[in-house]
């Protein structure tokens, strides 16, 4: 499987350790609707006159990670924002586990298993980190459905331990601590509550290296375990560390769509950096080769 | 003058750290919001018992409770929608245009009075709905939004008994069907500890709703799903709304939860009086804000305690009869209740510095 997937192997040391289980036999041969969790069609959105997005396609699979890359400004957030409900895209259609779909608000995102870290959108910062790791998620106990509040505090310090942050205090306001460490109690949410779906936008932009390393990890091991992962990011480098496959976008429409074996991270930084027409030749050449 | 910077006696400053050290209780303590008006309270009744003598008078706790519950059951609600990030300024005058719905209703159309409470209640909701309602609908802030129900409040608070009665009050009540059960309800009062040498102190039954209202809020705010919502919600809307939190439903139910405290306290005043007047409860909401502001809500939300509020109305009761029967001027009260405003604010903020600091 992972042969199939391209030549720079020495690049998928986050993903090498341990083979997808939970991925159809079929899942990288060929996309097709059925094992799309999330799947765009020709999907479109307007800021008033912004045209910010114009006909979308991209599949999301179950048990890949697929990586959206773009310059500032490139419609990147608007892409993400229209999956988890925070938008609603103004045409085309979103289908998602095969059902045609147009989330009114992003708790409709969250009961269909899509969980999402926004790259602008923190946390409630005068809040504990208990309380903003269980928002909209939490725990109730007893016949008065009161909050389980040693519980939940439990699994947050759990699962920030696990994302290698030393937190033993979750009764802190989330405003006090550094935006890393918010940026990773976010993080650390998604992946708890993502039930199908993860979407992370520039995860890693705020990450020291090690952190970085945990989040990438974890992008990792959460589509290995089945969950279709769409992750933004500037760099190249880390979306070719985890990703099974890219998109780039440019002023709204996609400019690249390739799976892993399709292209080398030399191409995919070169078709950042907006070297289309060259990479395009060379894309030729290899073919002919 | 430099060389005292390195002399010895200096160096044990900065090498035992004693902030660090015992940190965590005091922290804790310290951060939470009513600890301000706690203290605040403390010092006001040690001031009045002080100064007043008859405010040792044991049999005077009725009362100070009783003025202290007027404004603490609706500055728990204000409290709440505080903390949910907005602000009603139509809160004052929504308790004399419920009353006054109450009573209209049901002389007017000679209903028994019951009716009239119910649909009052009905007025009293849907006032609360459509302050949440504009809010959500025009996206203005609440202030703007709620200070223009104040004024059509207010207008139909004098113009409607006008109207109907050409007169300033509504029509007494006291003789109608319903009245005496009514009363019962919502303006009974009971005495306790009566004896011979004793002449006991006298509990309204609007001290009970004050703490009912406070202990339900409190539990709601702080260990239910919905009070999770509500300091997200005030905390920030958006990053709530894009975590899953419904904003729009939870501002809109903080709304009705103070149509509805409206509606107990307009009740309250109706029947123990059996009449309202159409100017009263003006300038109220502001004692509500005050008293919320008191008890450690930030202004800007998200953060706040609904016992600091029934702390803050408590203080005002004390402030207000203390003033009384210290043989001061009563026309201070409004004074001193700016200057403690800013003061409690100030050492509020100073508190929560500290904690902060750990
Ligand atoms: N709420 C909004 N209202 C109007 N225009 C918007 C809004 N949000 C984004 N836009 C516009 O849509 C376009 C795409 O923005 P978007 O945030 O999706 O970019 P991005 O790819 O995420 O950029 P970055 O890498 O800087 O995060 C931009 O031209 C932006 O100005
Ligand atoms: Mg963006």
């Amino acid at each position: 499987m992972s042969a199939a997937r391209g030549s720079s192997s020495e690049e998928r040391a986050y993903r090498d350790h341990e083979e997808p289980k939970n991925v159809e036999p079929e899942a990288d041969s060929e996309h097709d609707a059925t094992d799309s969790v999330i799947r765009l069609e020709g999907v479109g959105k307007t800021y008033g006159t912004v045209r910010a997005l114009t006909g979308i396609d991209l599949s999301v699979q179950a048990g890949e990670v697929t990586c959206v890359l773009g310059d500032n400004g490139a419609g990147k957030s608007t892409l993400i924002k229209i999956m988890a409900g925070l938008h609603e895209h103004t045409s085309g259609t979103m289908l998602v586990s095969g059902k045609a779909r147009k989330f009114g608000s992003p708790r409709e995102a969250v009961e269909a298993g899509i969980a999402t870290v926004y790259q602008d959108l923190a946390l409630a910062p005068l809040m504990s980190v208990w309380r903003n790791f269980f928002l909209a998620n939490e725990i109730r106990k007893g016949p008065l459905r009161l909050l389980d509040a040693d519980r939940m505090k439990r699994i947050t310090r759990d699962e920030l331990a696990k994302m290698g942050i030393d937190l033993p205090d979750v009764d802190r306001p989330v405003g006090s601590l550094s935006g890393g460490q918010r940026q990773c109690v976010a993080i650390a949410r998604a992946i708890y509550f993502g039930a199908k779906v993860l979407i992370l936008d520039e995860p890693t932009a705020a990450l020291g290296v090690k952190q970085s390393g945990v989040v990438l990890k974890y992008v990792a091991r959460a589509a290995e375990s089945g969950l279709g992962v769409v992750f933004i990011t500037h760099n190249p480098h880390h979306a070719f560390l985890v990703g099974d496959h890219f998109v780039i976008l440019k002023l709204g429409q996609m400019a690249l769509d390739a799976s892993r074996d399709e292209i080398t991270v030399e191409q995919l930084t070169e078709q950042m950096a907006g070297g289309d027409e060259l990479a395009e030749l060379r894309h030729e050449m290899h073919e002919a080769d | 003058m430099s060389s005292a910077t390195t002399t010895p006696d200096r160096r044990p400053d900065t090498t035992t750290d004693t902030r660090t050290a015992p940190r965590s209780p005091i922290a804790a303590l310290l951060g939470k919001p009513e600890v301000g008006a706690l203290i605040g309270a403390i010092a006001i009744c040690v001031l009045f018992l002080s100064v007043a003598p008859a405010f040792r008078g044991l049999a005077n706790v009725g009362t100070i409770l009783y003025q202290s519950s007027a404004i603490g059951i609706m500055a728990v609600p204000v409290a709440l929608l505080m903390i949910g990030g907005e602000f009603d300024l139509s809160a004052g005058v929504a308790v004399t245009s419920s009353a006054l719905a109450a009573s209209m209703l049901a002389w007017e159309f000679n209903f028994n009075v019951w009716v009239g409470i119910l649909l009052a209640l009905a007025i009293s909701l849907a006032v609360g709905f459509a302050n949440g309602w504009l809010l959500y609908r025009t996206r203005l802030p609440s202030f703007l939004v709620t200070l223009g129900t104040y004024f059509v409040l207010q207008g139909a608070n004098l113009a409607v008994p006008r109207l109907i009665d050409d007169n300033v009050t509504s029509p007494k009540i006291d003789d109608m069907a319903g009245f005496d059960s009514a009363h019962a309800v919502f303006a009974s009062s009971h005495t306790f500890f009566k004896s011979d040498s004793f002449e006991g102190i006298t509990i309204n039954i609007s001290v009970l709703f004050w703490v009912l209202l406070t202990v339900v809020a409190a539990v709601v705010l702080t260990r239910t799903r919905a009070g999770n919502w509500i300091f997200a919600a005030g905390g920030d809307a958006e990053a709530a709304r894009a975590s899953g939190v419904p904003v729009v439903r939870t501002k809109i139910g903080l709304f009705l939860f103070v149509g509805f405290a409206a509606w107990l306290l307009g009740m309250h005043t109706l029947l123990n009086f059996a009449t309202v007047q159409s100017n009263q409860g003006v300038g109220n909401e502001f004692i509500y804000i005050i008293a919320a502001v008191v008890g450690g809500c930030l202004l800007t939300g998200g953060f706040g305690s609904v016992i600091g509020a029934s702390i803050g109305a408590l203080i005002y009761g004390m402030t207000n009869l203390g003033i009384t029967y210290a043989g001061w001027n009563v026309d201070w009260l409004k004074t001193f209740l700016g200057i403690m405003l800013v003061l409690a604010t100030l050492i509020n903020m100073w508190v929560r510095r500290q904690a902060e600091r750990r």
